[in-house]
């Protein structure tokens, strides 16, 4: 029992850096609007499967990791994440026991939060262009959801990761 | 902050409580803190330097399919395309260096005729080589990722050009990658001007990796389909004199103040691997104008920028 958590951590931060490496996968130009949000993705399954280990600052150190990979303002992604992970945190027991296209709808949700977020930061600071595709990665991940649902879980359970 | 959400995060059934409320707060002003600093000042390099270190090795996983085919295609190609290719380069490398015997006696009746015009010295250009990774950072901003960084004596805001002309500048340092901005990014502005008549103007990144916009010409400038814009060394970040691009189309509205001008990129942006970092001959960065005479302006180089240079810098958001 004692030795499970540091699998576990070891499975969940594998997961997110193979996140963070599809993020910078180089796609095809008429593909590449419809990058979804790897890291984001995968934050919410972990988030709502194992809030008591996945939490907040996880998401935080990962939106901040992303910054940096991306070269996008620091910060930008970190508040993104963060401000998403709190609201998959208190509807984590609910977002459970959804269906699996009741639970595709909310993380669609959830995606357009985190997108919100990351434009608003953009309209700030003066780097607003090509809005007209921002909705692309939120449908992509929506469209995503429960085959990287399935894919977690199934390593949830096969390395007994709690 | 992590052993104090683990204490409370054996109390599973609360572990939703205020706590992680309280958290994303002080996590989001801490964020915000960031971005303005980040965004207004620039102080946080270090912070984006030591990140860096553990992201540079994800962007070289993502590079090593592709480099590896290079690779591989380079061992597995026949030794009759490699003749071919060999005999290609030498026949290319003996008109190159034609080429260079003219520009050696036109740099030397260049330099007596600035002597005699009394302007300062040329600084002559260092280059190194470099390899871009292929990693695709954001689709709707221009950035490359150089496999050069400070511990090659790569800087911040250095231009990076390939073969046929400038492609960008560094906007992020790593010590061993550093990150770049391409000129056709839409926050990106290069100062240029036309090499037939020395007109001087700027060209900004428009999105599109085979356009760029000359927005400040008016109607009645001297500027015409196919000329060639080079850089003008105005912003003191590029070196003087290296091609951006052909100016592809012009279009004089009657109606508007400035006319419509499009150029398309000299460099292959979507297509070169193997790119070059500027130097000047000294080692030292471009950031003090190279024709200007340190002593006769008496160190105000910030009053002689005129315009072009705070759009130059424009790029570092």
């Amino acid at each position: 029992m004692r030795d499970q958590p540091a699998q576990a951590r070891w499975v969940i931060w594998l997961s997110l850096l193979v996140a963070l490496a599809l993020t910078i996968w180089p796609l095809p130009d008429t593909v590449a609007p419809f990058r979804p949000e790897w890291s984001a993705l995968v934050l919410i399954y972990w988030i709502m499967a194992l809030p008591h280990r996945v939490n907040v600052g996880t998401a935080w150190i990962t939106g901040l990791l992303l910054d940096v990979l991306t070269g996008s303002l620091l910060g930008q992604h970190a508040l993104a994440l963060a401000i998403m992970s709190l609201v998959v945190a208190g509807s984590h027991l609910r977002i459970r026991v959804f269906p699996v296209w009741q639970q595709a709808m909310t993380v669609m949700a959830l995606l357009g939060l985190y997108e919100l977020m990351l434009i608003l930061v953009d309209g700030v600071t003066g780097n607003l262009y090509d809005l007209e595709w921002r909705w692309a990665p939120v449908l992509a991940g929506m469209l995503l959801w429960p085959w990287i649902m399935f894919l977690l879980r199934a390593l949830r359970r096969q390395f007994g990761v709690s | 902050m992590a052993s104090a959400f683990s204490s409370s995060g054996n109390d599973k059934l609360f572990g939703h409580g205020p706590s992680p409320l309280i958290r994303c707060v002080l996590l989001v002003l801490l964020s915000i803190v960031i971005i303005t600093v980040d965004h207004r000042e620039g102080h946080l390099d270090r912070v984006r330097q030591s990140l860096a270190l553990l992201t540079y090795p994800i962007q070289l996983i993502v590079d090593l399919p592709s480099s590896a085919i290079d690779r591989a295609s380079e061992s597995l190609s026949r030794r009759g395309e490699l003749l071919e290719e060999n005999r290609r380069l030498r026949a290319e490398r003996l008109e190159l260096s034609g080429q260079v015997q003219r520009l050696e006696s036109l740099e030397q009746e260049n330099e007596r005729l600035r002597e005699l015009l009394q302007s300062g010295e040329r600084v002559g250009e260092r280059l190194l080589a470099a390899e871009l990774l292929q990693v695709s950072l954001d689709p709707f901003r221009h950035r490359v990722v150089v496999d050069k960084g400070s511990r090659h004596g790569v800087y911040q805001g250095q231009p990076l050009l390939d073969a046929d002309g400038v492609m960008g500048q560094i906007t992020h340092l790593g010590p061993f990658g550093a990150e770049a901005i391409l000129i056709t990014d839409p926050s990106h502005a290069i100062p240029v001007e036309v090499n037939r008549n020395g007109l001087r103007t700027i060209a900004v990144g428009t999105g599109n990796l085979t356009r760029l916009e000359l927005p400040y010409l008016p109607n009645n400038a001297d500027i015409q389909e196919g000329d060639l814009l080079v850089t003008s060394g105005l912003g003191m970040r590029f070196p003087r004199g290296y091609p951006v691009g052909t100016v592809q189309s012009v279009e004089r509205r009657p109606g508007e103040t400035f006319a419509a001008i499009h150029a398309e990129p000299a460099a292959a942006l979507n297509r070169s691997r193997e790119v070059l970092l500027v130097w000047r001959e000294d080692g030292l960065p471009f950031d003090r104008d190279p024709l200007a005479d340190p002593d006769s302006n008496g160190g105000r180089d910030q009053d002689q920028n005129d315009g072009s240079g705070s759009m130059d810098e424009g790029e570092s958001q």
